[in-house]
């Protein structure tokens, strides 16, 4: 019996959602009274022993040329068999991109029960019990599983990083891999940016910044902070920002630990998306904006007034200027 | 060539979110049900996009849900379905939800599945994961763009920080997101011929239920804004710095 953790890593890199994933899967684990194992798919760069501080004990790594490239079809087969040299009972997701296309295709595989964007730690007193964010984060519903294996996929910052002593033992796993029926032909990322759905810090700047010419300020408040930028659905729709910027119903759901809204009104659609956030902090110069109804703190200002100055501020905090 | 896409109902996007039976069931009364956005902005859209560019094209719709779904089907059917099926079961387990969608496109042969990317509701964007793994077929997920050419489909799908172009040969299983097409109202004529298109009723297979609904909880209040006063943005950095201790 073990609980297993899938490791989902990027050219060659352990993503930081798969750090959170990796210490909630040892804490449940723990819960069980059984060990944490890893699995990871294609070529990895990083020391992989050394995950072992996250609380797993093995990982089991298929390093097969084929797995470079993503497919769900392919990476279903190799878990499960992963599954199978783990003797997993439990088997755990974050719930990002790839968790989303591979957790729901596991678990049809395996007929075991599955729970997806999963926000706390299961409850095991009385069965197997887990919480997740149900209507876009207006409320929890508490899941039971009973099938003999059970898939969790864990939304982002919802677990803390818990790192301690410790290495896993990394054991190469001779899967049988499939031809991908999934040809890649591009890949285009934005490079040198926070992937907004893994970033601890959001600043986000909406209808209330008139123009796209006016982002300078959004950006440099989010490069001083280790930010990443985010936008309200207008914005992305009049195309002054990227679309994969667009927070909300419609667009990426995330919860950062702080949420900086800049001239958003804050409609119950935006809201749906950010309001798993730890700290929100709003800036609107309409004292009746329904954000501040969800903010922590709030400036009720011009933005074009205010965030230069909380630039400078930030700026005297971090010793720099 | 023949599409299949799966509707789900949700509540309206405005709606109030309230639990009744001790915190069991979620409070119907004065819900306004819609068609799931993801499904019919993204995925009935681009369906019905592909079909008035091949005519010959054959559109279904599935649904899993009791006969309270069938307005918001007929709706879907009015935006440009052919004909749709209802598997007459009420469930909230995506395992059985999936197999019930996975028997019906088996007997239809469907060259194409869409799914929107996820319920409002339920927020699972499992089905169609799971879907594409019983019927053992290619599953693209988090798809913004779809071409056909042929019998190759070219997908843009979101992946972390950007996005990824692939090719895929039919039949396979797309979910569907933003960028995939521009939502449309029906129109008079769509709405008229809605009331005549078959919707069949068909009796669910028997299947196992993994999961169940303990409970719902509403997360706790926010204690409530602190505003800092505009002229001392200073203020503001201090109060993250010291008190939410976040930057
Ligand atoms: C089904 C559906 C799904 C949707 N999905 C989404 C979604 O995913 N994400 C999303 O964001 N929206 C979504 N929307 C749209 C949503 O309802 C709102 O229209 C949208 O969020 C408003 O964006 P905004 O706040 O940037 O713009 P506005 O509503 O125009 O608000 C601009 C705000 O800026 C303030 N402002 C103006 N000038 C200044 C200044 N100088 N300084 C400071 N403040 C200023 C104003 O007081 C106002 O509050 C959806 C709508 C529907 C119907």
């Amino acid at each position: 019996m073990s609980v297993l953790i899938f490791i989902d890593q990027a050219e060659g890199h352990v993503k930081k959602a798969s750090l959170e994933a990796l210490s909630y899967g040892a804490k449940v684990a723990e819960q069980l009274g059984t060990t944490a194992e890893g699995v990871v798919l294609g070529t990895v760069t990083e020391d992989l022993a050394a995950l072992g501080k996250y609380g797993v004990k093995k990982i089991h790594h298929v390093s097969n040329d084929t797995l470079n490239h993503f497919d769900a079809q392919v990476f279903t087969a190799v878990i499960a068999q992963a599954v199978t040299a783990a003797n997993a009972t439990v088997v755990i997701f974050s719930n990002n991109v790839d968790g989303k296309a591979i957790a729901p295709r596991l678990a049809a595989r395996l007929k075991a029960g599955l729970v997806s964007g999963a926000v706390a730690l299961p409850d095991t007193s009385n069965g197997f019990v887990v919480k997740k964010n149900v209507f876009s984060g207006k409320a929890f519903a508490n899941i039971a599983l009973s099938s003999p294996i059970k898939i969790i996929s864990l939304n982002a910052n919802s677990y803390k990083i818990v790192a301690g002593e410790g290495t896993a033992e990394v054991a190469p796993l001779n899967a049988t891999v499939e031809a991908s029926r999934v040809k890649v032909t591009a890949v285009n990322k934005v490079t040198g940016e926070v992937p907004l759905s893994e970033a601890e810090i959001v600043v986000s700047g909406g209808r209330g910044l008139k123009g796209p010419e006016n982002w300078g300020m959004i950006e440099e408040l989010a490069h001083l902070l280790g930010a990443a930028t985010a936008c309200s659905r207008p914005v992305a729709d009049v195309h002054w920002r990227p679309h994969h910027e667009h927070v909300g119903q419609t667009g990426l759901a995330i919860a950062p630990n702080l949420y900086i809204a800049i001239g958003i009104s804050g409609a119950i659609q935006h809201l749906a998306g950010v309001n798993r956030s730890k700290v929100i902090v709003v800036i609107n110069k309409d004292p009746e904006a329904p954000f501040f109804k969800a903010a922590d703190y709030g400036i009720v200002g011009d933005a074009f007034e205010v965030v230069p100055k909380i630039i400078e501020a930030v700026k005297k905090v971090k010793g720099i200027a | 060539m023949k599409i299949l896409v799966c509707i789900s109902k949700t509540p309206d996007t405005t709606a109030k979110i309230a639990f009744t039976d001790n915190n069991t069931k979620f409070a119907q009364d004065g819900v306004q049900w819609i068609i799931n956005p993801y499904d019919e902005w993204y995925a009935l859209v681009r369906a019905i996009e592909l079909k008035e560019k091949d005519p010959s094209t054959v559109l279904h719709l599935v649904t899993v849900a009791g006969a309270d779904t069938d307005p918001v089907i007929r709706k879907a059917l009015a935006l440009g379905g052919d004909e749709a099926f209802r598997v007459n079961a009420d469930s909230h387990d995506s395992f059985y939800i999936a197999s019930q969608i996975a028997e019906i496109a088996k007997t239809g042969n469907y060259d194409l599945i869409f799914t929107g990317k996820e319920t409002i509701d339920y927020n699972g964007s499992s089905i169609g994961g799971m879907v594409a793994e019983l019927l053992n077929l290619p599953y693209v997920s988090l798809a913004i763009k779809f071409d056909l050419n042929g019998t190759t489909t070219t997908i843009t799908r979101e992946i972390e920080g950007g996005e990824e172009i692939c090719e895929v040969q039919l039949p396979l299983v797309v979910s569907c997101q933003k960028g995939m097409a521009e939502q449309r109202i029906p129109n008079m004529k769509g709405i008229m011929g809605a009331r005549t298109k078959p919707l069949k009723v068909v009796e669910p297979v028997a299947t196992e239920v993994l999961t169940s609904i303990v409970g719902f909880e509403l997360p706790p209040a926010k204690a409530g804004v602190k505003l800092v006063p505009a002229d001392n943005p200073a203020e503001l950095v201090r109060l993250l710095h010291e008190e939410a201790k976040q930057i």
